[in-house]
């Protein structure tokens, strides 16, 4: 890194691989009193009043730029959002010399959202402003998989000893990766369930047990979250069909009911309904879908407020 | 006639069997005594190399100079310099440039562009299918006739099995090898790096092993079945290397070659995401690095070769699946070879130059114009290396128009330190 951390997370969020469970609880726990700014009829704080934030979004994902955006509007931030087409990086400009620019521009916060797996540290080599990963290729989505870890967490009570199963396109999801250090640092057990066309090479070395059977994952698991299948995969020849996805790996209201005991069923979102989760489970009992949006805010906050150098905790080592 | 005699040091040369201090004599620019105690006539330039290995000019059969198409990388000129800075008397011209190297013109272009460079000896290689585009035969006939050594598509396999099988039938006829780059595409597809934990961490699509093994098993089939002169190169993976021991043991015609950052490095040097650790062949695990390691130890693979493929670095600057493939090589490799084969007593010093100079010297049929070898009448190339040389590899001081390695800072033994191609010293170390 290029400069010296800022704050007890350090200078950037790109990933939860390195982070210590201390570091993770820290953001869950200022996330959960930030949920109330959203239901004030003011939803404004002064928080970051004067800092400068530039949301880089090379690839299109309407979802979480929105949801960064209120977050850093929430805290009073300048914000700057720039897509990747229409702007100078359609014409040849590259990584580098946005970095540049950024730098030149003496930005405070860069969220970044990025095709190739490692872009956001890439930035975050080169610039002394603090970088979060918004989702770089296949590597990570941080703040999607702690949004993930707060949902869990309002529901169950504590991380610690829950089997958590992801299901679906494991090998191309950063969202899974997030999940699975980030869940496997608080002590859960985590597993996956897909066809092994979709499991990354030697994803057991990152201590977790494979499912080939949806049911058996669901007998298994307290929680499963659900991926999107990108439906470009069916043309890559990974799955056969998308009927036969659904047939054999879908989340369908029929095997969840045959489950005994307590389900928990998440989705980061956008859902092929029919697909990878049928419509009467997604909208039905067991799914906490739309909270995951709500706290998608909160932790986003709370990744802002701590790398502009937000207190360390009572007595943390950092 | 101009006259050098290179005076007690040790001679090392496995193509006669000879390891001895004695001094060398070339006299107009072919070797003309070998012993001891040469008396030399007045007006001969003397070489002091006492306490230095004299060996036979060292090959690299793999190099890519990016001339014509890629001169802000690396050109004709200052690859050749490059080259002959890291003890190279000779190296093989990969065709894979901007237009490819498919025709007559273009194979006269890099003999002629090598003949003005002023460093190492440089002989064009010609493609195997126009364009590169692995549909139909160049002119291989045409190719060898203006100088090229050897065909490969380099950069790319030919995927088509019916046409590889014609390649190696009909380069017999001028007995050329055919010099192969073992992907199956539909295996690698779109995969930046070995296929691993490290790659699944990282979120980067990985290439299986299986990628190269098939394509290694497919071709060692189809040479012995067209009895054609397979070359192998950058082999990087254990089934690999078995594959081919296997295929020699039963009388093959096939060499292959093993690169200094496949037997030094493995994929752990991708983390995180270093582009200069980025190549086709990935590095792969430590058993694959290990094997490539015994394979160049027992001779399996013949030829120690660098895959030279210099970039410049506003393309390694960027994120690691944006990036190109490969590293420089030419003034790395000695250290490399010595530091992790002769130090660790993987191999000895005859070994290595058997590695670095005898053998490609065969496999591109260059032993026949007298290269490779200190034998009386053989060409004059020669290396002369200080194996006691401690030194840090520096990527600022490299000749080679790149800097793109992975090892910049890194402590290695044994370095070039005088080059005469001719009995003319090309390139001499100054400390
Ligand atoms: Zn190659």
């Amino acid at each position: 890194m290029s400069a010296a951390p800022t704050s007890f997370l350090g200078k950037d969020l790109l990933a939860l691989e390195p982070l210590t469970a201390e570091q993770i609880r820290l953001i869950l726990d200022t996330a959960e009193p930030l949920k109330e700014i959203s239901e004030r009829q003011i939803k404004k704080v002064p928080t970051l009043r004067g800092k400068t934030v530039v949301n880089l979004f090379f690839e299109a994902s309407t979802r979480t730029r929105i949801s960064f955006e209120f977050a850093e509007k929430r805290m009073s931030a300048d914000t700057v959002s720039i897509a990747a087409s229409g702007s100078s990086v359609q014409k040849g400009e590259t990584l580098v010399d946005t970095a540049r620019n950024l730098e030149a521009m003496r930005i405070d916060m860069v969220v970044i959202r990025h095709a190739s797996s490692g872009a956001a540290r890439f930035l975050a080599e080169r610039i002394e402003s603090s970088v979060i990963n918004a989702g770089d290729g296949k590597h990570e989505h941080p703040t999607q998989g702690l949004l993930d870890l707060l949902t869990i967490r309002d529901h169950r009570g504590t991380i610690e000893g829950l089997k958590v199963c992801i299901c679906g396109d494991v090998l191309h999801s950063r969202v899974a990766r997030s999940n699975i250090h980030g869940l496997k640092r608080l002590g859960a057990e985590v597993g996956v369930c897909g066809p092994l066309t979709l499991m990354p090479a030697d994803v057991d070395a990152l201590g977790v047990r494979w499912f080939n059977r949806i049911e058996a994952a669901i007998e298994w698991a307290d929680v499963l979250n659900v991926l999107r299948l990108q439906l470009e995969r069916m043309k890559g020849g990974f799955i056969p069909s998308l009927r036969e996805y659904n047939r054999v790996f879908g989340v369908t209201r029929a095997r969840v009911e045959a489950k005994q005991g307590d389900l928990l069923i998440l989705h980061p979102g956008p859902m092929n309904r029919g697909v990878e989760i049928d419509s009467d489970v997604a909208d039905g009992p067991h799914s906490v879908i739309l909270q995951q949006v709500t706290n998608g805010v909160a932790v986003r906050m709370a990744v802002l407020y701590l790398l502009a150098g937000g207190p360390a905790p009572e007595g943390g080592d950092a | 006639m101009s006259r050098v005699l290179i005076r007690g040091g040790r001679v090392v040369d496995p193509s006669q069997g000879m390891d001895a201090v004695a001094d060398v004599l070339i006299a107009d620019g072919r070797v003309a005594r070998v012993g001891e105690g040469i008396d030399a006539p007045e007006g001969t330039e003397t070489v002091d190399a006492s306490g230095l290995v004299v060996a036979p000019g060292l090959i690299d059969v793999h190099v890519h100079l990016r001339e014509p198409g890629g001169e802000h990388k690396e050109t004709i000129a200052t690859g050749a310099r490059a080259a002959a800075a890291g003890g190279f008397t000779a190296v093989v011209a990969m065709p894979n440039t901007d237009p490819p190297i498919d025709s007559i013109a273009l194979v006269g272009y890099v003999k002629a562009a090598g003949l003005r460079a002023g460093g190492a000896r440089v002989f064009p290689s010609g493609c195997i299918t126009l364009g590169q585009k692995g549909e139909q035969l160049t002119e291989i006939g045409e190719l060898v006739s203006a100088g090229a050594v050897c065909v490969t598509d380099d950069g790319r396999p030919v995927m088509n099995a019916g046409l590889l099988r014609m390649a190696l039938e009909y380069a017999q006829s001028f007995d050329l090898p055919v010099a192969v780059h073992e992907e199956e595409l539909t295996l690698s597809r779109g995969g930046t790096m070995n296929e691993g934990i490290i790659a699944t961490r990282l979120g980067l699509t990985g290439i299986p092993n299986a990628a190269e093994d098939v394509m290694i098993a497919r071709d060692l089939m189809l040479a012995e079945l067209t009895g054609g002169r397979l070359h192998i190169q950058h082999v990087a993976t254990r089934t690999g290397v078995e594959l081919i021991r296997a295929a020699k043991a039963k009388g093959v015609r096939v060499t292959a070659e093993g690169s200094p950052h496949h037997f030094t490095l493995t994929d752990e040097a991708v983390e995180w995401y270093n582009t200069n650790a980025k190549m086709n062949p990935p590095l792969r695990s430590a058993a694959d690095r290990d094997a490539v390691r015994a394979g160049v130890a027992d001779g399996t693979l013949d030829v120690i070769a660098t895959d030279h493929a210099p970039h410049h670095y506003d393309e390694k600057e960027q994120a690691f699946e944006d990036a190109p493939n490969g590293i420089v090589g030419l003034e790395t490799a000695v250290g490399l070879a010595y530091t992790e084969l002769v130090a660790t007593g993987l191999i000895d010093l005859p070994t290595l130059v058997e590695r670095m100079s005898c053998a490609p010297a065969r496999s591109m049929n260059l032993d026949r114009i007298g290269l490779g070898s200190l034998r009386p009448g053989s060409a004059g190339d020669v290396t002369i290396l200080d194996p006691m040389a401690e030194w840090t590899v520096d990527p600022a001081r490299f000749v080679s128009l790149s800097k793109n390695t992975p090892f910049g800072g890194r402590k290695l033994r044994c370095r070039a330190v005088r080059t005469l191609i001719g009995g003319q010293t090309a390139w001499q170390y100054n400390a």
